[in-house]
Formats: structure tokens, C-alpha cells, sequence
């Protein structure tokens, strides 16, 4: 009785199911769904290896040092970074008056509940690094989780600030052109073409567009090239300043798991060794 | 209960007498995991998931209570209070990230615990309690789990606890009020995450209990093993101390070897990146999907895409979906092979390995893959063999397979002969 019933159920799930893919088919097979543009032209990440990677990867510090001088000289002035306070700057090899110096630049907004009043404040630093006020077009995210929330992490960061391209006679690998296929996908105004963006379309103007638009401290040349991957490794560790210690701590725990699990083997073996099983 | 030959506890200590008259919860231990409980000597490492699945459990409410001490269940504040977690409470990192991987480790553990149960027959006679409590437990697992996800209040949490609730919605008259209801609201907001909050942290404790009485149930008939044949004699068993605690102990330290290589060089590897961006119920994300370890059920809820006579494609999606689990209750009465064990029953286990596995997987790509060509209708095919495997194949088999001899005990089976064998035979 059972097995009828549980058959007729049977049937019921596998005969919609076929329905389900019948009708599926049939779309499929007169009305194929073209490609998009994302599709046939979004681009994937560059490689882009950075000290941090890997099981054993630590934090170059100088290299966190040129990002942060490129996120605030360029990037703070549309994005903020809140989740950092300045007091984690000393993990970048800042000592504690360089931090408080770095603080003290910065103007806090502290609400005040019984007045309503907006006050500021110079930075301190316990405080965490403050709201940006943008008024250009889009939104442009908070980067102190960036390269943990997009696929691809760093790398991303730094294709998609190496990535901008003239899109009159862009070419995917297939060598299909994007204007030709896709004619009224003209970047819209405002906007700025970019294959590593998911739309194509980004509304940040090339935020790095020119060498020596910093001047780094420790000689090393500003290209275009080193600032991205400089601040992308600083966003790294925005997002993971647990990095280091991880991959640190990381190792002895698994090495003395290692150990103990042989161990335990062993044991195991010299308990069972008379009893065939 | 046990087998007879069970070994005694004799408390030699007078401390230990003074306490077995009094509360025998020493004799209740050895008789549950020391050397008084007698376990078939030739289960194989595919029993080790049940332990497994208990340090898990173990792992998960140590990790979590840490974590909820410094949690804020606030639509407000919850995603920075997950990031200060991360940045600023001591060793905060290592405490989420040990949970959230924890998470997927139990799964791991658990589909392989259940399907262990399903190639070996463990749901059959007289073993149904053990497996219903089961089926019990990864129902209340999943529901804790889902809702675990929604605490970060990022992205995939918030857009996951809609959708989810949503499903509700398809409910014909009452969907809509229902989902209110759950929802405390129109959509996910802070009274949603307060009582997920509440229940995430309840449900792991409703979850101990029904491991009690899961384990209690199995206790009574004992384990089965490889061969699906019974427990017969003394030399069919080894107690389970020290014999099984050495072999569970040494698997659960290589488990955790594996689980902490994740924790620690890869915490982020089985999550979703839009977890990381704070919930905002104004931007959808381009592909809303569930964690991992739910993919299987997302694509059969998915595969319905077109309506079925007058029921709603979502509707049937949402049926099957729970369905797809509901059906592992029925499972010892609708596979009723009196030989437990797929080692022993050849067409069984072609199904098994050339059709259940596969079509799950399969579904579990399709899971995390977008609703579009060709994954829906791979998730089609994934979902017709999945319904087609438990709820019309297994019936038939079970009375058309011949299956292949049995040995006469497991001690013939381990040693190649048994004395008891030749007299069965005499007899
Ligand atoms: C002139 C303002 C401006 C500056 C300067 C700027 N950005 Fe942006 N950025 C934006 C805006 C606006 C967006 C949102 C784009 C969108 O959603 O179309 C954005 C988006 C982004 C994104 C997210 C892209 C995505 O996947 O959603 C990243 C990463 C980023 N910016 C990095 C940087 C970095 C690194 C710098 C400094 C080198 C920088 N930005 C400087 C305006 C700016
Ligand atoms: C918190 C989750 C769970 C825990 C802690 C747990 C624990 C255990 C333990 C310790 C055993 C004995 C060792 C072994 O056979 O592996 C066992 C056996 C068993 N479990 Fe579970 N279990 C859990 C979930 C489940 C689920 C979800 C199912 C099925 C849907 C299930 C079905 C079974 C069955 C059928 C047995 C008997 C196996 C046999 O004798 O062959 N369990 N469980």
C-alpha cells in the first residue's frame, strides 16, 4: 500500500518536473536567450600576487604604508573607511606620534543627542576613520571590507583600477568588437568604461590616471601600476588585519594537530594490533 | 540494553560504590561509551561521522555562546558588531571564523553520516527511531543554520532570509499572513533578526537533546556494520573502550587537522563574498544563493519553473523542496529489502553510486549556480532521478534484486570462519 502511494507521489514530482523541462526545452530550443554584453565582454580578475598571499603570506609593511598614502590622498576624497580606526595605523609601522599626527588631520563628527547639533572634533586616535561627504555621481562604497566583498579581492581592486579602457574599438579575446555587437551600449554620460566592472559601466572616474600622482615617501616610483597594487594590498588589510597573526597562529595549531593525530594513530594501531577487524 | 556478554561495572573504589548506589551516572557512561557497550568490530571509518558530527555539535555552541556574548542582534548595528568581533575582541577572528566553518564542517560530516545510512541500510529494522531522530535532527540543523546566516546582516543574509521566507508566500489563502507573521513585518527587518537571534540560539540545545535520544535509540540495537548482518556473538563485538575510542579519537584529530587548515588559511573559501556588504534592502544582488551546504535543495526548488496543471510553479518548487527531505521518513517502509547493506545488494547499489550520487551533486552545482540555462534544466534531470530514486526506484528494487550471499556472522566475515557457522549449518 505504501509502495502505491509513494509511487504515485513518484510520478506526480517526476511527471512536473518533466513539464517543467519540456516547456524549458522548447524555449530553449526556438527562442534561444542571447548573450549579454556582460557576458561575452565582462573581464576576470588579473593575477596579482601581493606578500599577504598564500599560508604563509605576511603583511609587507612598507607596501601598506605607500596604500594608505594613496587612499588618502586620493581615494578619501570619495571613499570612506570606517571600520579602521587610527590606532590600527600602528600595525602598519606608524609609531604613536605619527598616528596621532595622521589623527589629528582628520575632522570627527560627534552628533550631540540632547542639542542635535553636529560638532567636530580633530581626530584622535581611538577614533575610527570618518564619514566621506560625496556629491558626484553614484555611490561610491566603504573600502574597509572591499577586497573580502567583491569576488576576487585584491586582485579585482587592482584590475578595476588598471582596467579603464576607451571603449570605441574594445575587443573581447574572440576579437568581437562591443559597439559593433552591441550598438546602443554606448557608456552612458557620467559613466566610464571598464571591462572588470560587472556592468561594464562605472560610475568612479579612473581615480589613478597618472604616474607621480603620488610621491612616495621611500623612493619607489609611482606608476600607475605600483599605486593600485600598493592600495590594493593596503585594502587587504583593512579587510583582514587579522592576516598575519592567522597564518601565524595557523601554523603551530595544524603542525601540533599533525603531531597528535600520528599519535593517536599509533595508538590506535598497538590497541587493535591482535584483532583482525 | 545491550548484548549479554556486555562487560559489568564493578566500582572497585568505595567512592565510586558510595556514588553507583546512589547516582549511577558512572555506570551510565560506561555502559554508554566505555567498556561496557559492545560494538561490532568490523565497522568501518564510515562509522566514525556519527563522533564527528558530535564534536561538532560541541564545537558550534562553544564557538557560538563566545560569540553571542559580544554580538548585537540590532538591525542597526549587527553588521558592525560581527566586524568588531573581527578587529577588536581578542582572538574575536578565530571564534567566527571557527563558527561559520564550523557550520560547513558539520554539514560535510552529516551528509556523509546520512549517506553512510543510506548505502548501508542503517534506517532499516530495527534501527527506524535512530533514523527518524536523524532525519529530526538535520531538519532542526538546517533551520538553526539558515538562521545563523542571518545574524551578520550582510547582503546574502538579509536577501536569503527573504527569499526563504518568502517560500512561505506560496502558500495558497494563508502564505501571505504566514510570512508576516514569521517575519514580524513585510520584509526582514529588526524584529526578524531579533527572534532569529532567539531561536539560533535555542535550536542548538533542542538539537543536544534529540542527539540523547538519537544515541539512546541506537543504543538499544546497537550499531550495524558493513555487512548489514547482525550482531550474533561475543566474538562478533570489541567494547567500545578502548577499541573505539582509539579509532574515534585518532579520526577526530585528523578532522580537526583539515577543519583548522580552513579556519586558518582559508577562512573566507566556502562564503560568499556580498556577505560582506551591509544588508540594504534597496539593492538586490545580482545572484542571491545559500550557503553551500543548502545548494541540492535550492536547485529542486528552483527546477520548477513552469505551473503544473493549477498549481503554481513556486508552490511545487516549495513542496518538492521540503519534500525532498520529508521523504527520508518514509524511507524503512519504502525500501523494504530485508538485506540491509549495499555491499550485498548489486542493483541497489548501481542506483546508488550511478544515480543518487551523481544526481545530488549535480543539484548542488546547480544550487550555486544562476536560475538560468542550462542549469535549470540539469537541475531538472538532478530532480526527476532524486524523486524518482527514493520514491519509485527503491520500492521496485527492493523486490525484484537478488541480492548477493551473506556471510553467516560477522565473525565469519572478519576471521573467513565461524564455529557457531558450522553448527548453524548442522542445525
Ligand atoms: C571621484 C571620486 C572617487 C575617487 C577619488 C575614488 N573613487 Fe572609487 N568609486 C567612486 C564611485 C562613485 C564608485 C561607485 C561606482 C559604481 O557603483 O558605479 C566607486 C567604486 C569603487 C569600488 C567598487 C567597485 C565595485 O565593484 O562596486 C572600488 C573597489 C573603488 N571605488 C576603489 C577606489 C580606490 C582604490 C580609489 C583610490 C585609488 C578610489 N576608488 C577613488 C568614486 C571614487
Ligand atoms: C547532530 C547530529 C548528529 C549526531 C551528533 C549523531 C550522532 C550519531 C552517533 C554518535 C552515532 C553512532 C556512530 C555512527 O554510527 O556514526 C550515530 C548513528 C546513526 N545516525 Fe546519527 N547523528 C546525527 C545526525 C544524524 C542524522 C541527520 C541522521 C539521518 C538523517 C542520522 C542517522 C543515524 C543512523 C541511522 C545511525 C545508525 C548507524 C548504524 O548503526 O549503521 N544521524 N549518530
Amino acid at each position: 500500500m505504501i509502495r502505491i502511494f509513494s509511487i504515485l507521489v513518484g510520478l506526480f514530482f517526476t511527471v512536473a518536473l518533466l513539464w517543467s523541462f519540456g516547456n524549458g526545452a522548447y524555449n530553449q530550443i526556438t527562442d534561444p536567450a542571447a548573450a549579454s554584453a556582460e557576458e561575452l565582454f565582462h573581464k576576470h580578475p588579473k593575477e596579482l600576487a601581493l606578500a599577504s598571499d598564500g599560508p604563509f603570506g605576511n603583511f609587507d609593511r612598507q607596501q601598506l604604508q605607500r596604500g594608505f598614502q594613496v587612499y588618502q590622498e586620493v581615494c578619501a576624497a570619495c571613499h570612506s573607511l570606517k571600520l579602521v580606526a587610527y590606532r590600527d595605523l600602528k600595525q602598519l609601522g606608524y609609531n604613536d606620534d605619527e598616528v596621532k599626527a595622521i589623527a589629528a588631520k582628520a575632522q570627527i563628527p560627534v552628533y550631540d543627542p540632547h542639542t542635535g547639533e553636529v560638532k567636530s572634533h580633530a581626530g584622535l586616535a581611538k577614533d575610527n576613520f570618518p564619514p566621506v561627504v560625496y556629491g558626484g555621481q553614484g555611490s561610491p562604497p566603504d573600502l574597509s571590507l572591499i577586497t573580502k566583498a567583491r569576488h576576487g579581492g585584491a586582485s579585482y581592486v587592482y584590475s578595476l583600477l588598471t582596467g579603464y579602457a576607451e571603449q570605441a574599438g574594445f575587443k573581447n579575446e574572440k576579437g568581437d568588437e562591443l559597439l559593433k555587437k552591441f550598438p546602443d551600449l554606448k557608456t552612458p554620460e557620467g559613466l566610464h568604461f571598464n571591462p572588470y566592472f560587472a556592468n561594464l559601466n562605472i560610475a568612479m572616474p579612473p581615480p589613478l590616471s597618472s604616474d607621480g600622482q603620488v610621491t612616495y615617501g621611500d623612493g619607489t616610483k609611482a606608476t600607475v601600476g605600483q599605486m593600485s597594487k600598493d592600495v590594493s594590498a593596503f585594502l587587504v588589510w583593512t579587510a583582514e588585519p587579522e592576516l598575519a597573526k592567522r597564518h601565524q597562529t595557523g601554523w603551530p595549531v595544524v603542525l601540533f594537530l599533525l603531531f597528535a593525530t600520528i599519535l593517536a594513530y599509533l595508538s590506535y594501531r598497538n590497541i587493535w594490533a591482535d584483532k583482525k577487524h | 540494553m545491550s548484548f549479554p556478554w556486555a562487560n559489568e561495572y564493578k566500582p572497585s573504589h568505595p567512592f565510586m560504590q558510595w556514588m553507583d548506589s546512589r547516582l549511577p551516572l558512572p555506570r551510565f557512561v560506561y555502559n554508554a561509551v566505555g567498556a561496557g557497550y559492545p560494538v561490532p568490530r568490523n565497522i568501518n571509518y564510515w562509522w566514525n561521522f556519527g563522533f564527528l558530527a558530535l564534536i561538532c555539535l560541541g564545537l558550534q555552541i562553544v564557538t557560538g555562546i563566545v560569540l553571542a556574548m559580544h554580538y548585537a542582534a540590532n538591525a542597526g548595528i549587527a553588521f558592525d558588531s560581527v566586524e568588531h568581533i573581527m578587529r577588536d575582541v581578542n582572538w574575536g577572528w578565530l571564534m567566527r571564523y571557527a563558527h561559520g566553518n564550523g557550520a560547513s564542517a558539520f554539514f560535510v560530516v552529516i551528509y556523509i553520516h546520512i549517506f553512510r545510512g543510506f548505502y548501508f541500510g542503517s534506517y532499516k529494522p530495527p534501527r527506524e527511531m535512530v533514523w527518524l531522530l536523524g532525519v529530526a535532527i538535520f531538519l532542526l540543523m538546517m533551520a538553526t543554520a539558515f538562521m545563523g546566516y542571518v545574524l551578520p546582516w550582510g547582503q546574502m543574509s538579509f536577501w536569503g532570509a527573504k527569499v526563504i521566507t518568502g517560500l512561505f508566500g506560496a502558500i495558497p489563502l494563508v502564505g501571505e499572513p504566514i510570512q508576516q507573521w514569521l517575519l514580524g513585518g513585510f520584509a526582514p527587518d529588526n524584529a526578524a533578526l531579533n527572534r532569529f537571534f532567539s531561536l539560533h540560539y535555542l535550536l542548538p540545545f533542542v538539537i543536544v537533546a534529540v542527539v540523547v535520544l538519537h544515541i539512546w535509540a541506537l543504543h538499544i540495537p546497537g550499531s550495524t556494520n558493513p555487512t548489514g548482518v547482525e550482531v550474533k556473538t561475543e566474538s562478533d563485538t570489541l567494547p567500545f573502550f578502548p577499541y573505539f575510542i582509539a579509532k574515534d579519537g585518532w579520526a577526530a584529530l585528523a578532522f580537526l587537522m583539515i577543519y583548522c587548515a580552513v579556519v586558518f588559511f582559508a577562512p573566507n573559501m566556502l562564503g560568499h563574498p556580498d556577505n560582506y556588504i551591509p544588508a540594504n534592502s534597496m539593492s538586490t544582488p545580482a545572484l542571491i544563493v545559500p550557503e553551500w551546504y543548502f545548494w541540492p535543495f535550492y536547485a529542486i526548488l528552483r527546477s520548477f519553473t513552469f505551473d503544473f496543471f493549477f498549481i503554481p510553479a513556486k508552490l511545487m518548487g516549495v513542496l518538492a523542496m521540503f519534500g525532498s527531505i520529508l521523504v527520508w521518513f518514509f524511507l524503512p517502509w519504502l525500501d523494504k529489502s530485508p538485506v540491509r547493506s549495499g555491499n550485498y545488494r548489486p542493483l541497489f547499489r548501481k542506483f546508488f553510486w550511478f544515480g543518487l550520487i551523481p544526481s545530488v551533486l549535480l543539484l548542488g552545482y546547480c544550487g550555486g549556480s544562476h536560475a538560468a540555462e542550462p542549469y535549470l534544466m540539469l537541475s531538472q534531470i538532478g530532480s526527476f532521478y532524486y524523486f524518482a530514486h527514493f520514491l519509485i526506484i527503491l520500492p521496485i528494487i527492493s523486490s525484484i534484486e537478488r541480492p548477493d550471499p551473506l556471510p553467516f556472522s560477522i565473525t565469519e566475515s572478519v576471521l573467513g570462519h565461524d564455529g557457531n557457522a558450522a553448527l548453524g549449518a548442522a542445525a
